[in-house]
């Protein structure tokens, strides 16, 4: 294993080659799968359009670029990453692959938060944010004291989350079959978690939030990391590991709540991006920043994707998600299963 | 004999089980102490206290003269180092990476890789006998190279206080001794070795203090020539034996005499 060391001064670090190979592969496509996001749509636009638009250079033409794909690619971004950072979050605390979010009813539970936002108040961009963190809050509360006895590790906790989301799932329907029609039309393709019409107004206060808690997030990478030698080893190496986990859950909430506020529970990103970075980037443990990357490319891939299958019609992101990540939700079940 | 890590009236329990009842303790600097007892005994519990990976719930371990507790998390690292019984290695770690994360608290958020760092690593790699391991992931590992990469994290955390969760479990008879033997040299180098062992014979053995655990307190404690007897095994382990001279180092070795 070649590695990088860096040292200047007070400052410090080393790098694995193969991480550093990984991240810049890692960027590489995003920007790709950027670019081909902005080129992409009703009327194709060659690079040299889309530069053109993007410096400001082409006057009325660039505005469908600007203002249409160009949310939409840098929301499948950030979201894609805060939903990677999230899902590796969870499957560090909880030790265990199956232990993401959107498995465990953190996102059925942040859009029944955002729905009733939707229904019961006008559902403003900042109601909707905070109904959904407040419901992802809630649901994460009532996994962990439902599934407290077996700890926070192992498949009970899984199980129980499951069982959630099913229930939460169920909810959310009620809630969208009770609303008015207008409300439920709108409602209804965001429930498949969609990307679809994202425009500047909706991402200001999304994108805020998400960057605060990555920045957060950051702060807080290296003992994330320690934490995943397990309670004990993290515990007498001066991890103060009750306050971080307090700190990593409200993170991770916060980004999938956040995600799920503007553009509804997509499923599976937060399931298969860590478990796919970490095995691209050869890093031990579940660590963030592949996770992050490879959540970012998976989001952007699979919202090409959905738009592409069926145009001109754009299905939400979340089908696409579904149909890939639910095979591989499959696979991984049976493999648990036979584990323990 | 001065102690700068004693016990004063602990209280322990596990939920609505008492551990452990005002038990009092000073574990010798620069000595090696071996802690023996039967199953179930607060042996683990006790070594738990001291890292504050149990909360007493009535007097205090303390470092100085300072409740652990009390001390920032990083900075009580740097001076107790401490092997669990079976810690889990991540998924797809290398020797070299694990044994790194011990430096963890001497790490800060732009320092995470110092000279210093490296040279701890590579001597703690090199005094657990695992420098030809590094390249290696732990989960390759037979179980006897896996304890000594843990040992090698521990020390790369270059305490002065090493605290050793039942060391030799699961480890065969060569193996055992070997790991003895240099927690051994580690106690000639300076440092204080506090071990949950076993075996009576490998603590009287390797021992210099021997503190002999019953029901959560202290039944005898003191250097195992003076204080191992066969009535005080009697009274410890409920066994009947007789103690004599081991033929090779003449430390007390215990005979069940039945």
């Amino acid at each position: 294993m070649t590695a990088l060391v860096l040292r200047r001064g007070p400052v410090s670090f080393r790098v694995e080659r193969r991480t550093l190979v990984f991240t810049a592969a890692a960027v590489l496509v995003i920007l790709g799968l950027g670019l081909l996001g902005l080129c992409y749509g009703a009327v194709w636009a060659s690079p040299a359009k889309v530069f053109a638009a993007l410096s400001g250079s082409s006057g009325g033409s660039g505005v469908v670029i600007r203002d249409w794909r160009l949310p939409r690619v840098l929301s499948g971004v950030v979201f894609g990453a805060a939903l990677g950072v999230a899902g590796a979050i969870f499957q560090g605390i909880t030790r265990n692959p199956l232990g993401s979010p959107d498995v465990i009813g953190l996102d059925s539970g942040a859009y029944t938060g955002a729905l009733i936002a939707l229904t019961v108040l006008s559902g403003t961009s900042a109601q909707l944010t905070t109904g959904s963190v407040a419901g992802g809050v809630v649901t994460a509360t009532a996994v962990y004291l439902l599934a407290r006895k077996g700890g926070l590790s192992g498949l009970r906790l899984v199980v129980i989350g499951i069982a959630v989301n099913a229930m939460l799932t169920a909810v959310n329907s009620w809630i969208v079959l009770r609303a008015e029609l207008e409300v439920a039309i709108a409602a209804g393709s965001w429930s498949a978690g969609s990307l679809n019409g994202v425009g500047w107004d909706d991402l200001a206060i999304p994108f805020a939030v998400l960057a605060m808690l990555l920045v957060l997030l950051a702060l807080r990478s290296q003992a994330t990391h320690q934490s995943g030698l397990g309670g004990e080893v993290a515990v007498t190496t001066g991890v103060g590991l009750e306050r971080l986990r307090l700190h990593l859950v409200l993170i991770g909430v916060g980004c999938t709540a956040t995600v799920t506020a503007v553009a509804g529970p997509i499923a599976f990103v937060a399931l298969a991006a860590p478990q796919i970075g970490r095995r691209l980037a050869g890093a031990p443990g579940v660590p963030l920043l592949p996770a992050a990357l490879t959540g970012a490319a998976l989001l952007q891939g699979g919202d090409l994707l959905a738009q592409a299958l069926l145009a001109p019609v754009a299905l939400p992101v979340g089908v696409v998600s579904t149909a890939i990540g639910g095979c591989y939700l499959i696979w991984l079940l049976t493999k648990e299963v036979r584990r323990t | 004999m001065t102690a700068r890590l004693t016990a004063r009236d602990l209280t322990l329990r596990y939920g609505d089980r008492v551990v452990s009842t005002r038990l009092s303790l000073d574990v010798p600097d620069g000595a090696f102490t071996a802690v023996v007892g039967p199953n179930a005994c607060g042996k683990s519990t006790l070594l738990r206290a001291f890292v504050r990976l149990l909360r007493p719930t009535g007097g205090a371990a303390l470092f100085d003269g300072r409740a652990v507790g009390e001390y920032p998390g990083k900075e009580l690292a740097r001076a107790l180092g401490f092997l669990p019984q079976e810690p889990v290695a991540p998924e797809d770690v290398r020797v070299r990476q694990l044994v790194a994360r011990g430096r963890f608290p001497h790490q800060s958020l732009l320092s995470t890789w110092s000279v210093a760092d490296e040279e701890a690593v590579a001597e703690a790699m090199d005094a657990a006998g695992v420098t030809d391991l590094a390249d290696r992931p732990v989960h390759e590992l037979s179980g006897g190279q896996r304890q000594r990469v843990w040992v090698a994290l521990v020390l790369a955390q270059r305490t002065p206080y090493l605290l050793l969760d039942e060391p030799t479990s699961f480890l065969d008879i060569t193996h055992q001794y070997q790991l003895l033997e240099l927690l051994s040299r580690l106690r000639d180098q300076g440092r204080t070795v506090i071990a949950v062992l076993h075996d009576i014979n490998q603590a009287c053995r390797y021992a210099d203090h021997l503190v002999a655990l019953r029901d959560g307190r202290v039944v005898a404690e003191g250097p195992p020539s003076r204080v191992v007897d066969a009535a005080l095994v009697d009274k410890v382990f409920d066994l009947p034996c007789v103690v004599v001279p081991d033929p090779v180092t003449g430390a007390p070795m215990v005979v069940p005499s039945f």
